[in-house]
């Protein structure tokens, strides 16, 4: 498989400048919200984007070279790059748009992504799942090196985006080159790739595996990116096993994780059990409170109290018959419990 | 009630606003019987302006699509110091009186002109020729084109543009085969637009190039010369023009709406969609 890499690309952008190094040989996500300079890395990598400093090469070909001055412009890189708006080309049809980058052999990925039937149709009339996949099909027919897809999910509504995922996660996996995708949501990162980037503000902040990411984040930042609860408090007395935090709000929590001055604590929603009694178990955190709301995301709810959100079953909110305003209460195991930053963190 | 009646003056208003600008094309048509009309074409005078007209205009619109499109797209789509000034400079024709245009070119182009001596030792002589009408017209006539070529490269998706580099074009097969289909409707609009314009040029012509039947005299010069002595002639010349000119406002609308949904249109002109 090939490698693609950026070796201290600086690109220059309106409020921060894009400062990057990053090794691209099997499936990569970078993550982060929106204004992070993620699409600006995928457009530099494609040449439309021309940095300032940097070098960019792709196995023993360079692309970008800014000290010998080397700028190979974007059709002659050979990469796939799949648009946020998947940019198909109005004026033609599903199969003239195809053959725009390869001129033979349309028919191969006319078939291979289910779009035989659509080949005479203009991108107007397909649905979001269509275009996205006459898009891939495009971005593959140039046989590209690399594969760059831009928020691939965004564009498609909830419906949609669960069956597009897992064709694409089906595309990734048997796929021979390497590919980077951008996406403000961890959790498409996570599903679609087994190396994923946080950045902000031009800069990345951790790359792991996503199980890395949930397990050791590297800041408070990457934490609630990752999905997690954020409580900031300061040690209050040490266990003979744990150290006690308390909140701002006088809670104090136990954590197996060591810490000193202001610290911000996270909590992962899916390590909290919800229920309408005090619990009596091994759990050494528990919260009561008011349930201040209730979102239902597919299969799994987040149940909201105080500064707590807990991920549990839909069918565990049915059979608690849980409802916002009732009293409940929110335990957590003081080894369900990450120290990430200390002396106020660098959110 | 009171609603009513404001309701009621608006619509009356514009009926009659309506009913204004179509009344001089029924004065026409009315006094001209189509067979009257085509009579007239056989009356020399009114035959040579046509062809004069035909002519330059052709080469006009020939001249400011070929000089037009590329200035356009430069403006489109690059930033540059001095941007905002060539646009403007663009709109200059469009705001000059037509008669003082015909000055300038005279003053510019003729034989005592800034160019004059240049142009004469290469043989070249402009004013009162053919070729100084088309020069009149592609002056006067070309930024109603420009401008909406402007807007309609503006209007083009650069992800587009960006997406047709990625997959292996350059930026010349991108310019034919993305850009300027996508162009097309809004190109075509600015051409009739400026077609339309050029057919009526009075001003310029009659300033830098004179009226000399057969030669410089266009429709509406002829117009203007024919109006004391043949009033059927006169007539008849305007009957032809305002045909030509609703054929060229047909042009612009379907130009217009072409350009406004390139996503959803279909093979057919008319919207009809191809897939039924």
């Amino acid at each position: 498989m090939a490698t693609l890499t950026l070796d201290q690309v600086t690109v220059p952008l309106r409020t921060f400048e894009l400062g990057l190094s990053l090794t691209v040989d099997s499936t990569v996500a970078l993550v982060g919200p929106s204004g992070a300079g993620k699409s600006t890395v995928l457009n530099t990598i494609a040449g439309l984007v021309k940095p300032a400093a940097g070098r960019i090469r792709c196995n023993d070909e360079t692309w970008f070279d800014a000290e010998r001055r080397v700028f190979v412009p974007p059709e002659e890189r050979r990469v796939g790059l799949v648009f946020q708006d998947y940019a198909l080309f109005p004026h033609l049809t599903v199969r003239q748009n195809i053959e725009y980058a390869r001129r033979h052999g349309a028919d191969e990925y006319l078939d291979r992504f289910k779009i035989r039937h659509l080949e005479r149709d203009r991108p107007g009339s397909l649905s979001g799942g269509e275009r996205q996949r006459v898009a891939l099909a495009r971005a593959l027919a140039r046989d590209p090196k690399i594969l760059l897809l831009d928020e691939p999910l965004a564009a498609l509504d909830a419906h949609t985006k669960i069956d597009v995922r897992a064709e694409l996660q089906q595309l990734l996996a048997g796929l021979e080159i390497p590919a980077l995708l951008v996406t403000h949501d961890f959790e498409d990162a996570a599903a679609l790739a087994r190396q994923v980037g946080v950045m902000v503000d031009g800069e990345l902040r951790q790359t792991g595996s996503p199980a890395d990411l949930v397990a050791q984040p590297a800041d408070p930042f990457v934490a609630s990116f990752t999905g997690a609860n954020l409580l900031h408090g300061r040690p209050d007395g040490s266990g003979p096993d744990t150290t006690g935090v308390r909140l701002d709000d006088g809670t104090v929590i136990r954590t197996s994780d060591t810490g000193d001055g202001p610290v911000t604590l996270a909590v992962y929603p899916w390590d909290i059990t919800i229920s309408t009694t005090s619990p009596d178990d091994s759990a050494m955190n528990v919260i009561g409170g008011v349930i201040a709301g209730i979102t239902e995301l597919g299969n799994r709810a987040r149940v909201t109290i105080g500064p707590i959100s807990a991920e549990i079953t839909v069918d565990s909110l049915r059979r608690l018959g849980l409802q916002p305003g009732q009293y409940a209460y929110a335990s957590f195991k003081a080894t369900g419990t990450r120290i990430v930053a200390s002396k106020g963190g660098t959110e | 009630m009171k609603r009513r009646i404001g309701f009621f003056l608006f619509v009356a208003v514009a009926v009659l606003t309506l009913a204004f600008l179509l009344l001089p094309i029924v004065g026409i048509f009315v006094h001209t019987s189509p067979g009257k009309l085509l009579g007239q074409l056989s009356n020399p005078v009114v035959k040579d302006a046509f062809i004069v007209s035909l002519k330059t205009s052709l080469f006009a619109q020939a001249l400011i699509l070929l000089f037009g499109t590329p200035t356009a797209f430069l403006l489109a789509t690059r930033r540059f110091p001095g941007h905002s000034f060539a646009v403007t400079l663009v709109e200059l024709p469009l705001v000059l009186p037509p008669a003082v245009a015909g000055v300038g070119l005279l003053a510019a182009l003729g034989r005592e002109g800034l160019l004059g001596s240049s142009l004469s030792a290469l043989g070249v002589t402009l004013p009162f020729t053919q070729t100084a009408v088309t020069v009149a017209v592609a002056y006067v006539a070309s930024p109603l084109y420009i401008r909406q070529a402007i807007a309609s490269f503006e209007a083009t998706d650069p992800h587009l543009t960006a997406a047709s580099r990625t997959l292996g074009a350059g930026p010349v097969r991108t310019f034919f085969r993305v850009v300027l289909p996508l162009a097309r409707g809004g190109l075509i609009a600015g051409l009739a637009l400026s077609f339309a314009r050029g057919l009526g040029e009075f001003g310029a012509t009659i300033m830098f190039a004179g009226s000399l039947q057969g030669v410089t005299q266009t429709l509406p010069l002829a117009i203007y010369a024919e109006f004391d002595r043949s009033f059927d002639a006169t007539l008849a010349m305007g009957g032809v023009l305002v045909l030509i000119s609703a054929v060229l406002l047909f042009a612009l609308r379907i130009g217009l709406s072409w350009q406004r949904s390139p996503s959803t249109r279909s093979q057919s002109l008319f919207g009809l969609s191809s897939s039924a």
